[in-house]
């Protein structure tokens, strides 16, 4: 088994959305801090450190993760998609588009983890219900908006998929 | 464009969202705006009230990866104590000296590499407690044999003062029916999803102190953090983030955090970063105050409301922090809510208990205030038999009584109140929803309707908080007055635009508003204009009330906004008009060129005519400056001082709402269903609907939230029970009731363009809706929020509402 001595730093390579990134971590770095203190990929914010409010959500191998439960060496080779990677080849994504449409965010603080979230519940759910879109939303915290705007823009996603 | 070919009062999309949205907005924790930073965690009191006999630091400051460790001993010797506007001999510090006064003040200061190496050193610091009887519960604070969190003060109560406008005695001997109601009020707070956080750096010689965060402020905090730091305004240097993810109010209670590291930061010789997490967000920053409040409402038979008396008691917590008393008086002199209720008592105390001390919190004050009043409108409209919507409308201030001076000083700009409810009613489908309830009290169901009006005060007099000192107080303290708003707008040499603000938005949209306002002036679209609305407190052009809070970004900071716009647009059409040989009335600003006023093929670029100021003074009109660097400081219309019968227009705006729900609730499981929530708001011009909209939603969700679920709560021995966010249940999205939403706007006269603050919205009035409903279903008026599943099923069965 692999033992850890604390204050060691591990090196760990991730990808992270398409593009290789590499940094040193300790045993105990949450990914979250790795993400943003290691990798300087600041997009990804951090709500509570505690797992309840869903801001610091990212997607780890195909899932959406909150990055403050996992440790930094959890994900050594893994794929990560950050809101930094939704908007692909500089264009909004049709979420991003249809937030900034229905208004969906105020501060914009929690935004981030709720786009990933989102992004892979209308791949696994194309056509979910309002309930269920307020269901996977419930993994969120929002303090500004009450979440109207973002069950709207959301719907309004899922109607345009084929 | 809207209709009328104006920005204004269209639905344009923020400028803000796209960094948001691809994650490339800066927030405090990205930064690092200077080398050398440590990091900063404090070692917090598990105890509520308590004697600290000692603080060893050697453990933790030996720790490898420690640069320095601090008591609050430490701090106390460095600076003075942070001033507060109620005269108490209180000391407060940012770190506890002493003694501890609530469970999660803070105690000790780990400065190090990292903050996991500083938490790891907190847990070395070795303090030696002697615990003191906790005082937790307001009423029992103000007992005679109560232990004192401030010995010097010799009591809890920090503060006491009365009030009595027309002639509330006479009122209530006359009245046919007097309501009398009392209830405990429970604290809450918002909670933004980004927590407090600042970055400090002190610089010596001459002494010189930066701190970059995500304050809301300046305000008149940015003076008493000068007054603690013992430096001159401009040497103390506060810079606000470029983007602020959330505060409602409770970011301005950071200040004293501030004090704190920017104090370290000089005694540690090293910038300092500290960035609060939930836990400590959640039982060391700020919340509204619970209060324990009474009120009598007098009325004659046909309804009219002749008299109020209020009796306010609010747990302040451990310290008294400025801005309080505020919270408290910001609806003083509104006693009279949207009645035309002329005689009115008000005793107001402060309390201090071993809790958070409290601050701003969305609806400051509001949620409180309106509590009283609605719920005895409601009380009243029972006892006298007379339905809930037309006890108000017998008491409305009428739409042609405005301006209308309230009795207790504030000036009301605006409204319709009748056409308001009206409308609510309307939207609540009302006449068939009383049938629905009548049948399903009949069947023996829960069902109840309950109504409530609220006022909004917004742009805010700085002089209300004087209130809390007597005329004679207030004489020697010498005058205290006005509001003021700034806004400077630039051009630079390419021709391209700049608007800032100074508003230190947390999610508003204020670049969005002031690029419309700045576009219509200009002849630009919103696109075309940069806004920056951060704040440097020694570059920008601010004044005392510059910052975020009580709604002053559409009542005050956008008519600056305008006058701005509108002096930058008179220089460009005198240099356009040189250049096209007419007069400077002959020339229009229009789709991005300077032109002459009907024939539109006579024009000049914007950019070119703007750049030349800069490139070209000589050929500028006779007399003209050059350059375009134009700052606009407004302070609104009548917001005198009070006086001496303690009358102050609080206030620039007051919009109106009207919110009615109607719920049903599950006796066998006290569960609330709200199957109606009409709320109809007054906001004056509306300058964007999708804005307004998203703050009227955003203030329902926090009053809802409010209403029943969240509470801080503490045991009886002082620990705070909602430490983190498992514990203190935010709302989320299953549990957010529909809204329906309308409007009746009346343009606001106190405004160029007509604008009322707004943003509290239903945040005031959704607990004491959602009250008068439940007090409806069950047939009984002792009901108190937050009503949960455990509390309404207590009272369905007869209890207390004991949770």
């Amino acid at each position: 088994m692999l033992r850890i001595a604390p204050g060691t730093r591990h090196r760990i390579s991730v990808t992270v959305n398409g593009r290789p990134h590499a940094g040193f971590a300790e045993a105990r770095t949450l990914l979250s801090d790795f993400l943003r203190h290691e990798l300087k990929l600041f997009g990804t914010h951090v709500g509570c450190e505690h797992g309840v409010c869903g801001a610091c959500t990212v997607n780890i191998d195909g899932r959406a993760v909150r990055s403050c439960l996992r440790f930094a060496v959890q994900v050594d080779g893994a794929e990560i998609r950050t809101v930094e990677g939704l908007a692909e080849g500089g264009a909004l994504s049709p979420l991003q588009e249809a937030f900034r449409r229905r208004h969906a965010l105020q501060c914009g603080f929690c935004t981030a983890g709720i786009l990933i979230s989102a992004t892979q519940f209308l791949e696994t759910s194309p056509n979910p219900t309002e309930a269920e879109v307020r269901d996977m939303l419930s993994g969120h915290i929002c303090r500004c908006t009450g979440y109207e705007g973002m069950v709207r823009a959301i719907l309004d996603v899922a109607g345009e998929t084929p | 464009m809207s209709a009328g070919g104006f920005w204004v009062g269209a639905p344009v999309p923020r400028k803000e969202d796209e960094a948001l949205l691809t994650g490339h907005a800066r927030f405090i924790d990205d930064m690092e705006p200077v080398p050398g930073i440590r990091h900063a965690a404090l070692l917090r009191s598990p105890h509520a009230h308590a004697e600290i006999r000692s603080v060893d630091l050697t453990r933790a400051a030996a720790h490898p990866g420690v640069h320095g460790v601090l008591s609050g001993a430490d701090i106390a010797a460095a600076i003075g104590p942070i001033p507060s506007a109620v005269r108490v001999p209180i000391d407060y510090y940012p770190m506890a000296v002493g003694k501890v006064r609530y469970a999660g003040e803070p105690v000790a200061l780990i400065a190090a590499e990292d903050r996991y190496v500083a938490e790891d050193a907190l847990e070395l610091i070795e303090v030696d407690y002697r615990p003191l009887p906790p005082v937790i519960d307001p009423k029992a604070a103000m007992d005679d044999d109560a232990a004192l969190l401030h010995e010097a003060v010799g009591s809890n109560v920090v503060h006491h003062r009365e009030f009595r406008y027309g002639d509330p005695e006479t009122a209530f001997a006359e009245a046919d029916r007097i309501v009398r109601l009392d209830w405990t009020f429970p604290r809450y707070s918002s909670t933004p999803m980004e927590t407090c956080g600042a970055i400090a750096q002190f610089e010596p010689a001459p002494d010189r102190y930066t701190i970059w965060s995500n304050f809301q402020g300046p305000f008149i905090l940015h003076a008493l953090m000068c007054g603690a730091l013992r430096v001159p305004g401009n040497r103390l240097r506060l810079i606000t983030a470029p983007q602020s993810g959330g505060s409602f109010g409770i970011k301005q209670g950071m200040y004293p955090y501030m004090v704190l590291l920017a104090a370290a930061s000089r005694l540690l010789g090293v910038p300092l970063k500290w960035i609060e997490d939930r836990l400590e967000h959640l039982v060391g920053s700020s919340s509204a105050s619970n209060r324990e409040d009474a009120v009598e409402a007098a009325f004659r038979s046909d309804g009219t409301l002749t008299g109020l008396r209020f009796r306010n008691t609010v747990d302040v917590g451990a310290y008294i922090r400025a801005p309080e008393p505020a919270s408290v008086y910001r609806m003083h002199s509104a006693s009279n809510g949207a009645y035309r209720v002329r005689n009115i008592a008000v005793d107001n105390r402060l309390v201090t208990t071993n809790r958070l001390p409290i601050g701003l919190n969305r609806g400051y004050g509001g949620p409180q205030f309106f509590f009283a009043l609605e719920r005895a409108m409601d009380a009243g409209a029972r006892a006298l038999g007379i339905d809930i919507a037309e006890i108000r409308r017998r008491n409305f201030v009428p739409a042609d009584a405005f301006p209308y001076r309230a009795p207790a000083g504030a000036l009301y700009d605006a409204g319709d109140y009748e056409a308001a409810l009206d409308r609510t009613l309307d939207l609540a489908g009302y006449a068939a929803l009383c049938a629905e309830r009548d049948r399903a009290k009949a069947d023996g169901w829960l069902f109840g309707i309950g109504l409530a009006t609220a006022i909004e005060p917004s742009g805010s007099n700085m002089a209300y908080v004087t209130l809390a000192q007597t005329p004679e107080e207030r004489a020697r303290a010498g005058g205290r007055s006005g509001g003021l708003g700034t806004c400077t707008i630039s051009i630079d040499p390419s021709g391209s635009v700049t608007v800032k603000t100074v508003s230190t938005p947390a999610g508003q949209g204020h670049a969005t508003v002031a690029a419309q306002v700045a576009a219509d002036a200009l002849g630009l679209t919103p696109d075309d204009i940069d806004v920056v609305t951060e704040i440097d407190t020694l570059t920008s052009a601010w004044s005392l009330a510059s910052g975020n809070y009580a709604n002053r970004f559409s009542s005050v900071v956008v008519d600056a906004i305008g006058n701005a716009a509108r002096t930058v647009a008179e220089k460009i059409r005198m240099i356009a008009a040189e250049d096209l040989e007419v007069a400077a009335e002959d020339v229009e600003l229009a789709d991005g060129t300077a032109r002459v006023v009907g024939v539109p093929e006579k024009s000049l670029p914007f950019r070119r005519v703007a750049a030349k100021a800069h490139w070209h003074p000589a050929g500028l009109p006779e007399g003209m400056a050059p350059g375009i660097f134009e700052t606009a400081v407004l302070s609104p219309p009548g917001l005198g001082p009070p006086d001496e019968q303690d009358r102050v227009a609080s206030a620039v705006t007051f919009g109106f709402i009207c919110d009615l729900a109607a719920v049903e609730i599950d006796p066998g499981t006290g569960r609330i269903e709200i199957g109606t929530y009409v709320s109809v708001h007054d906001v004056g011009k509306v300058l964007n609907p999708l804005i307004v909209e998203g703050q009227i939603v955003g203030g329902f969700a926090h009053g809802i939230a409010g209403a029943l679920m969240e509470e801080m709560v503490y045991d009886e021995d002082g620990n705070p029970l909602s430490g983190s966010f498992a514990d203190y249940l935010c709302i989320t999205a299953p549990e957010m009731p529909r809204l329906t939403i309308g409007h009746v706007d009346t343009p606001s006269p106190h405004t160029a363009l007509g604008a009322k603050g707004m943003g509290d919205g239903c945040s005031m009035l959704a607990p004491v809706a959602i009250a008068n409903a439940v007090a409806d279903a069950l047939g009984r008026e002792d009901v108190e929020p937050p009503f949960t599943l455990n509390r309404v099923w207590d009272l369905v069965a007869g209890g207390g509402g004991a949770g």
